[in-house]
């Protein structure tokens, strides 16, 4: 039994690749034989690493060598060699030491594969000398019009077929170097045992991967069985939802169809119905204290924003639903809905993204209007502050705030969901400490915002404080969702609770008081802290012809952008820089102007940088006017009260 | 010269104004009344308007927590004004950070008494008020979570022998009251939580609705009978008495019932 996930190759939909990784054991990466490896294969190859799926290597659209390039078998081998090379160099990049070596690909081992898949022949080196084909007989076989003949006798599905029975492990063998890597519970208790050895008979654990709305059989949640065994009708707990829910049905996919089945023990990639509230990246079980799957990483952010509308106020409730819909499906689309203004916005990686989201809105029939993309900020702070005092309303009580700057290791971690809410608190404790935090600090966190931000307890002895814990975390994430510079989410700060003073009767100390009297401190400190505004910048990689390396590179610079490397190979020359998203909405037209539609690139989130100094002000105020605020950011006067 | 006073309203109706109280009312240039920290069952604002042959002014939370500063001491510093409280201006209700706030700005204030639910509580059910220790707010579940501190007072006081006052949560704005079957299920709730042995369905209790109202009621018994027993509307209090002097176990048998 082999299953095979598809994932949109594209740059934009990453996310969706990510996830699918988590249910398989191997990736077969497809790779152009015109473009050669590009941008996107060096994302999806780096998700496989790491995620311990052992990539191979599939080059395609050999028939355009030949038919469009025209090369001469010589050169059809170097530029075969010349891939599989740049291919093992992101093995060496991004494997971990043990499986550089022992997961490059090569011709020898049969884990490369060539062929067209459009023309439907294919062969490893192992078929291709066993059935006595040699790339002179590929060019002839086109040159010849006897293509059919080639499918014959060297089938594409047996090159694949052959590649993945020999190296793709199974189940029960992955399992054993992969669940170290992807769990992070005891692999010493019974449920690591039974996910290590994926055990039928053990506890089920299963870690959903993608949840579907099919319009007949309503939510569909797919993933894979590390352990055990589910069946119909077995209750099953949400480890992250933390509520259970029963299977309605158990199916197993069959090409793109579902057949239903009474049970599948682990290893499987099963198909759920009817489990209530299940996303995807959900850790679903038969025991309740199971440690969740981490989080699923995305390597890319959310970046642009549009606001949609529809043109008729009655599709209102259809749009929504098909906003839910789109997001339960590609994790990577963030749907909001704005408090003041009352409209929906719809987050994406790109403009691409979007314009696409937008097509299958459109083409669910649901007519819309929609705004041009604007960019995401982030809000962040650039030094130390405080103790700011914050009081509440009825003033009877006082809480105190000290903000710093998070440690960019730290950011990264969460961003990783190597760490998280979901964190044990002992081992989140333990990897801080790890980090260098000092021991009060690491055993002190009291919450973890996933955009990268951290608040800590540290003070000492304070009456009634449990009582208001989830009071001052939610006064801390209501911040972190509405920074005070331009209300933009907030990455990358220390929060640090200092003292607070409380009313001795709880009726004077409810969320009321407590929630404002945390936000004001924490804005008065953030104010004080040198705060500035972050925009996202891109990763741009530039395929053209040399001539127009010039015209590409003073693109990249007019866009207060930075070329990193130019790199010449036979045919084309890679520009690979950096530009912010700001300056990414005519890019397509620029670039295609200034190089004649000879450009091909590719646009990836890279990170979070300062906005200039010289723009701060006027980005600031363009995002307050644009939300009905007064151009002017509060002061830490206006949150500090005498 | 500026002038702040904070006026009780008492516990039942405009009849509980003092006739000091109405004097200074009639004096002063503006009044104020803030009716979201308790429930006067009886009052009327209009009727209360005849009486002082004045305008009274209904302030909302936020007027008085986030805007006191430019509107009501503002005020008061150049004019005298009056705050009409319920109860006690400075009890239950805790007034007393506006009171500061506008001596420091300079504004000369004065507090005007009146009943209370802590001497009314005492005063109806006839247990001693030298007996009562720390009162707290049986608070309804916010975020899904039960405040814990009335079960550590309760604990407390008990252990000392002494009375414990709840006073019951008010959510004036959204015309919430706890109902002392309410108060007695989120007792229950915390001493299954805590397990302690603090207090159970069979431990004795006061049940206090519209104290200082001639619709008042007052009744005492096993807490689970005071769940099912037919109060009338709110506002409500409960007593968890702690060890009963013989005075006040006589009270209790004739103003509240107990043993019936
Ligand atoms: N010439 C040629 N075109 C191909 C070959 N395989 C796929 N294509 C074309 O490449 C385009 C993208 O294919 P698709 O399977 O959608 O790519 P995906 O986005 O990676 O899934 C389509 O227009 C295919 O017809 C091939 O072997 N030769």
């Amino acid at each position: 039994m082999i299953n095979l996930i598809d994932t949109p190759g594209h740059i934009d939909f990453s996310g969706r690749v990510t996830r699918s990784l988590r249910a398989i054991d191997g990736a077969i990466v497809v790779v152009d034989a015109v473009e050669e490896v590009m941008i996107q294969t060096e994302t999806v190859t780096r998700q496989a690493l790491e995620e311990r799926v052992r990539p191979l290597l599939f080059i395609n659209k050999i028939d355009r060598l030949i038919k469009e390039l025209r090369l001469p078998p010589d050169q059809i081998q170097e530029k075969l060699v010349r891939i599989i090379r740049d291919f093992n160099r992101l093995i060496e990049m991004y494997a971990e030491p043990e499986y550089r070596e022992k997961w490059k690909v090569s011709p020898t081992a049969g884990s490369v594969a060539f062929g067209s898949a459009r023309d439907r022949w294919g062969f490893t080196l192992a078929m291709a000398q066993k059935r006595d084909i040699k790339f002179s007989d590929v060019v002839e076989a086109y040159e010849k019009g006897r293509v059919d003949e080639l499918k014959q006798v060297v089938p594409v599905e047996e090159a694949i077929l052959d590649m993945v029975i020999e190296h793709i492990p199974p189940p029960h063998v992955a399992q054993r170097y992969r669940v170290p890597k992807i769990w992070r519970g005891d692999l010493e208790s019974e449920i690591g045992q039974a996910m290590l050895n994926c055990d039928e008979n053990g506890p089920a654990v299963m870690c959903v991967t993608n949840v579907l709305v099919d319009p007949h059989a309503g939510v569909v949640a797919t993933g894979r069985l590390f352990s055990g065994t589910l069946h119909e009708g077995d209750t099953i707990y949400l480890i992250g939802a933390r509520r259970s829910s029963r299977i309605q049905q158990v199916g197993i996919y069959m090409g793109q169809y579902r057949d239903v089945v009474e049970a599948l023990p682990a290893g499987n990639i099963p198909a759920l119905l009817g489990v209530e509230g299940v996303k995807a990246g959900e850790t679903i079980a038969t025991t309740k204290d199971v440690v969740p799957f981490e989080q699923i990483r995305y390597i890319s952010e959310p970046v642009m924003t549009i606001a949609i509308e529809p043109k008729h106020p009655r599709d209102l409730p259809r749009l929504v639903d098909f906003l839910n819909k789109l997001t339960l499906e590609d994790p990577t689309l963030v749907a909001k809905i704005d408090q003041e203004s009352g409209e929906y916005l719809l987050s994406g990686m790109g403009q691409l993204h979007l314009e696409i989201a937008t097509h299958w809105i459109k083409k669910a029939g649901i007519d819309i209007v929609t705004s041009p993309p604007i960019v995401i900020y982030r809000e962040t702070i650039r030094k130390r502050a405080g103790p700011f005092e914050g009081k509440s309303p009825n003033k009877h009580n006082r809480i105190y705030i000290e903000v710093e700057p998070l440690e960019p290791e730290i950011i990264e971690l969460i961003r990783k969901g190597e760490i998280g809410e979901y964190t044990d608190r002992k081992t989140l404790a333990k990897i801080l400490r790890d980090h260098g935090w000092d021991t009060d600090e690491a055993r002190g966190v009291w919450a973890v915002d996933e955009k990268g931000n951290i608040l800590i307890d540290l003070t000492k002895g304070v009456q009634f404080l449990h009582e208001v814990r989830e009071m001052i975390s939610a006064g801390f994430y209501s911040c972190m969702e509405d920074g005070p510079l331009a209300r933009e989410l907030v990455r990358g700060i220390k929060v640090k609770l200092v003292d607070a003073q409380l009313h001795e009767d709880p009726a004077h100390r409810g969320y009321a008081q407590i929630v404002p009297a945390t936000r004001h401190a924490l804005y008065a400190a953030m104010l004080s802290a040198d705060p500035i505004i972050l925009e996202p910048v891109q990763k741009i990689t530039v395929k053209v012809p040399v001539e127009y390396v010039g015209v590409v590179t003073r693109i990249i610079s007019q866009k207060r952008g930075r070329v990193i490397t130019i790199e010449q190979r036979e045919y084309v020359t890679q520009v690979i820089g950096e530009i912010p998203a700001a300056e990414t909405f005519d890019l397509a037209e620029v670039l295609r102007g200034g190089t004649g539609g000879r450009a091909f690139w590719g646009l990836e989130f890279s990170s979070w940088q300062p906005v200039p100094a010289s723009m701060q002000a006027e980005v600031i105020a363009a995002i307050r006017r644009r939300k009905g605020l007064s151009p002017e950011p509060p002061k830490p006067e206006d949150f500090i009260e005498r | 010269m500026g002038f702040l006073v904070f006026v009780g309203m008492g516990l039942c109706d405009e009849l509980d104004l003092s006739l000091r109280s109405i004097d200074i009312l009639k004096s002063v240039d503006r009044i104020y009344a803030e009716l979201y920290t308790s429930y006067i069952p009886h009052l009327s604002v209009e009727r209360l308007e005849k009486l002082l042959g004045k305008k009274v002014e209904v302030l909302s939370r936020s007027d008085l927590e986030e805007k006191a500063r430019e509107t009501i001491l503002a005020e008061a510093k150049k004019r005298s004004v009056a705050l009409l409280v319920p109860g006690d201006p400075m009890l239950a209700t805790t007034h007393v950070a506006l009171r500061i706030e506008a001596e420091e700005m300079g504004i000369r204030t004065e507090v005007v008494h009146a009943a209370s639910i802590f001497s009314a509580a005492p005063s109806a059910t006839g247990l001693q008020p030298y007996k009562f220790g720390r009162s707290v707010t049986i608070t309804f579940p916010e975020g899904g979570k039960l405040s814990n501190t009335p079960y550590e007072v309760l604990e407390e006081n008990s252990k000392r022998g002494l009375h414990t006052l709840f006073l019951l949560d008010i959510k004036a704005e959204a015309g919430k009251y706890m109902t002392i079957r309410d108060a007695v299920h989120i007792l229950l709730q915390l001493e299954s939580l805590n397990g302690r042995g603090v207090v159970g369905e069979s431990t004795l209790g006061v049940g206090l609705a519209r104290i200082g109202s001639p619709d008042g009621v007052i009744k005492a018994g096993a807490l689970r009978d005071l769940a099912t027993y037919p109060f009338p509307n709110p506002p409500y209090a409960l007593v968890i008495p702690g060890a009963l002097h013989f005075m006040e176990r006589r009270a209790l048998e004739l103003f509240a019932g107990l043993g019936e």
